[in-house]
């Protein structure tokens, strides 16, 4: 369908078009308006941030996600379930495991169907190495955006042993796919438990190191005490979640509220963080404790882990039966819950993915009113978003 | 070595031999050796400091990647964004460059004909000429057409001014204990500063003087625009600042010109707070003419410059950057206060010992 | 420790200098970078990494369920019907399958396993072998030769950890 457009009218609103995303000097009498992203080195991923300055402080602040949609929810209509617990995998990619865990719980809420304890436990312990896997990343990538660049190194450097670990037992360090309905793939290797205690135990002097390096460091602390404050009331209100919740005060964490059927949080004595402040250096002291925290969760799962099968019985070609359920779980960025309507296919009739980042960003416009613009790049760092799971 | 003292004696009178070998070691040798070593010294510092082992497939152990990186600058594509101003924009790097290259001149290796200048008031000309690469910043800034660099050059300008009054009050204090603006005459006067009395070795400045050499320290690195003093060109944020749009050669006068500023500072500081090319060495320590200085002079410079540099690029590693109003905060309500506070008290001091 | 102004930015200082000295150590000591040279040293895989597919051709009956679970199409399967002698005397000639061509198109493949864990007859195995980067895309589509050359890559199944009721699998012998 071509409609026949005159070629001035064309080129005009072409020119539209690239005038709002041309990078220029312009004399604007309110100020200048300016693109960070979608290609910059802060955000992390394609995110558009437009933001009119006035000097360097912001006077509005909007963020255009969406350069990275990939159609994941209309992906999963033509996609079987073992199918599409692979593209979830790719969602949250640095702390992948834990996309696949609410998705597979909702099937089995549909199919009714209990993993065997075995499986809940390893499941939940690969759960919190994901966890430890993404927040160690964000505490290195906090130097990075803060401008200490050896705090990225150290990150990356101590993730690799939980990746290493997460390699050793599902075969893949960023994209396990392990996660089956009704339980797990297969099931640890010998010495696996020794070797990952090992890395737990690097995990925690990593914490200590990024507390020495970072957090404790005085200018870290001017940088982010009192700047991006985000009330409790407001919190709620734009639906953030997890330690960005938990930073402003609100006391919310699934693992201990929510009650999920399938992982073996209650067998374990661990506690919820939270920090009355709100502000930046407040998500990001939250998130160094819930390390902390997630070592000591994982170190007390692998000393339990009863004997038994891995799987429960579950048909070879998966049909869930006709119906809706609904799962969430407190991912490392967040809450992240998949809606699933089944019509008793092979494939899902529809899945509607929440994902944690997409909330977390909605309260930049808020949060980012009369800031400077460094402060915006503290804010954005301190929400830690990852672009795939904002644009699914 | 006496030999060498004569010739280099008879040099002096001869103007255009004494120039033609000045601009060879000033002009050329100095900076290209300072270079290659700086930047191989950077990115293996930095290197280790981050558990990895740096440039290493370049030359060996990776000492050729100096060069290395000026092949991959040179064959790159030279872009003028279209509405840049275009003299404005090429002059740009080349004011920063020429600033350095006169800082280099200023500073003395060794005894008498063993630099290029021997300013009356080096002091002053060495922090008048080093603030010349503001208006360089400027230039880059405003003829890029950019509004990431625009903010970088604003910024730039903000900084550098602000960081250039801590710079000169830490250098005051030298000046009154030296009694000379004269950067031969501040290395000598190390060399006979017995403050401990006449049994005690020549101590260099930096033994009274500690709060204005970490005042000068933490100055040269915001003049250096390094972290945590980066603003201009900081990389997570405005991603290169005023150096956003240039590529090929002219970012590497960019690059160039921030190591060798590097190098120069540091020279700075060694000949200021540290004792110079001057080191008491047992059988030497009295004899400041000999001939021996003249290649020990330069040695000893350098490393304290090595030393310095790696003082400098360590913080640099370590600490996240400040933001504009709390630097220009930190230049006021600390730097110069402290400053101050010191040069009364040693201008006390000065009257009430000697 | 008195909470001396500036004690954070010494403690930072301290963690850089002290991890320069530990990249600095010899081996001997314990010291030296995480990074490893490449290729001058290699690391090896944990023996479940999904490094490449290999395919054990005689266990094949082209029976297409690995295509048909793909995520992204990327195995090509053709085989035909031949008519096998019978079993015993008088009776009747069985109908095989065999395979002509399987190949998988490592440029779209997405490492994901399901292949190899929906095979029933055990024909497919991973192998950690991960060297093998070709300079056009095209190249990447590899044949069943160069699938069942990879199956010398594939280690033997691990023994599990105590407390699990799973039974080792066995690689069939090459």
């Amino acid at each position: 369908m071509t409609a026949v457009v005159p070629d001035a009218e064309q080129r005009a609103y072409v020119a539209a078009q690239a005038a709002d995303a041309r990078v220029n000097v312009e004399f604007e009498s309110e100020g200048m308006t300016l693109n960070i992203g979608p290609q910059h080195p802060a955000t992390h991923g394609t995110l558009r941030i437009v933001a009119k300055l006035d000097g360097e402080q912001v006077v509005s602040c909007e963020p255009v996600p969406g350069y990275m949609h990939r159609g994941y929810e209309k992906l999963t209509e033509v996609r079987t379930y073992p199918q599409i617990n692979t593209l979830v995998n790719r969602l949250d990619w640095v702390g992948s495991f834990a996309n696949e865990v609410p998705f597979i719980l909702a099937a089995e809420k549909l199919m009714d169907v209990e993993a065997p304890p075995r499986a809940q436990h390893i499941r939940t312990i690969l759960f919190e190495m994901s966890r430890l896997a993404n927040i160690v990343l964000f505490l290195g990538d906090l130097g990075a955006q803060m401008g200490g660049v050896t705090a990225v190194f150290y990150g990356f450097r101590d993730r690799e042993f939980v990746l290493n670990q997460i390699e050793a037992v599902t075969g893949g360090r960023f994209h396990p796919n392990f996660d089956r309905i009704g339980g797990i793939k297969d099931d640890l290797p010998k010495g696996w438990i020794a070797e990952t205690k090992v890395a737990m135990q690097k995990v925690r002097e990593f914490c200590d190191e990024v507390e020495d390096l970072l957090i404790g460091n005085e200018i870290f602390k001017m940088r982010a005490r009192g700047v991006g404050v985000i009330p409790a009331d407001v919190a709620l209100s734009y639906g953030l979640s997890g330690a960005n919740l938990r930073a402003s005060g609100v006391d919310y964490d699934i693992r201990r509220d929510g009650g999920a059927p399938g992982l073996a949080y209650d067998k374990v004595d661990w506690k919820v963080i939270t920090h009355v402040d709100g502000d930046c250096f407040a998500r990001c002291w939250v998130r160094l404790q819930e390390v902390r925290e997630s070592v000591k969760i994982c170190e007390q799962l692998l000393d339990t882990i009863p004997a038994g099968p891995i799987m429960a019985k579950v048909p070879r070609i998966i049909k869930v039966p006709e119906g809706e359920a609904y799962a969430e779980t407190e991912n490392p960025l967040g809450i992240m819950g998949y809606y699933v309507a089944s019509k008793g296919d092979l494939t899902p009739f529809r899945v509607k993915i929440r994902t944690p980042s997409f909330n977390n960003i909605s309260v930049v416009p808020w949060v980012a009113k009369g800031v400077y613009v460094p402060d915006v790049i503290t804010i954005l760092a301190s929400l830690y978003f990852i672009l795939g799971d904002i644009d699914k | 070595m006496s030999t060498v003292a004569t010739i280099l004696g008879e040099l002096t009178p001869a103007y255009w031999q004494s120039t033609l070998l000045r601009v060879l070691i000033i002009g050329i040798l100095v900076p290209t050796g300072a270079l290659i070593l700086a930047i191989v010294f950077l990115f293996k510092v930095m290197a280790w400091m981050q558990s990895r082992l740096g440039p290493y497939e370049a030359g060996p152990k990776g000492l050729l990647q100096l060069v290395a990186e000026v092949g991959k600058w040179l064959q790159k594509e030279d872009l003028i964004p279209r509405g840049a101003d275009r003299i404005v924009f090429k002059a740009a790097p080349f004011v920063i460059l020429a600033s350095t290259f006169v800082l280099y001149a200023a500073i003395p290796s060794g005894p008498d004909p063993a630099f290029a200048a021997n300013v009356p008031t080096g002091v002053y000309f060495i922090l008048a000429v080093s603030s010349l690469s503001v208006i360089g910043v400027l230039m880059a800034g405003w003829a890029s057409s950019n509004k990431y660099a625009l903010i970088g050059g604003i910024r730039a300008a903000g900084q550098l001014i602000a960081y250039e009054l801590p710079m000169v009050l830490a250098a005051v204090g030298v000046v009154i204990l030296a009694r000379s603006l004269n950067l031969q005459d501040i290395v000598t006067a190390q060399a006979q500063f017995h403050v401990l009395g006449d049994f005690g070795i020549a101590l260099p400045f930096i033994v009274v003087q500690l709060p204005l050499f970490v005042v000068f320290m933490a100055a040269v690195q915001a003049e250096l625009t390094q972290a945590p003093f980066d603003m201009p060109i900081a990389e997570s944020e405005i991603v290169a600042g005023y150096q956003i749009e240039y590529s090929g050669f002219r970012f590497l006068v960019f690059f160039l010109a921030e190591f060798a500023t590097a190098f120069g500072f540091a020279a700075i500081v060694s000949t200021l707070f540290l004792g110079g090319w001057y080191l008491p060495i047992p059988g030497l320590a009295d004899d400041l003419q000999s001939g021996w200085w003249y290649v020990l002079g330069p040695i000893i410079l350098f490393t304290k410059v090595m030393i310095v540099s790696f003082i400098v690029f360590w913080v640099r590693f370590t600490y996240p950057r400040f933001r504009e109003d709390q630097l220009q905060k930190f230049a006021w309500k600390w730097l110069i206060p402290i400053s101050l506070a010191w040069i009364t008290l040693t201008s006390v001091a000065v009257v009430v010992w000697q | 420790m008195p909470n001396i102004p500036g004690k954070g930015l010494l403690k930072g200082l301290g963690v850089t200098f002290g991890e320069m000295v530990q990249t600095l150590k010899p081996d001997s000591m314990g010291g030296g970078p995480v990074t490893v040279q490449y290729p001058h040293e290699k690391e090896e895989p944990a023996p479940r990494a999904r490094g490449v597919i290999a395919l054990h051709e005689e266990n094949c009956t082209a029976c297409m369920l690995c295509a048909r679970e793909c995520p992204d199409w990327c195995i090509y399967i053709e085989g035909h019907k031949y008519l096998a002698p019978p079993r015993r005397e008088g009776g009747k000639p069985r109908q095989k399958n065999a395979l002509d061509r399987f190949s998988i198109d490592f440029s779209l493949c997405m490492f994901c396993g399901i292949c190899v864990e929906v095979c029933p007859f055990e024909a497919l195995f991973w192998s950690p072998e991960f060297e093998f980067s070709e300079v056009k895309i095209a190249d990447l589509l590899h044949d069943k030769t160069r699938l069942g050359e990879w199956m010398e890559t594939v280690p033997e199944f691990e023994p599990y950890e105590a407390g699990a009721e799973v039974k080792v699998k066995k690689v069939p012998a090459r």
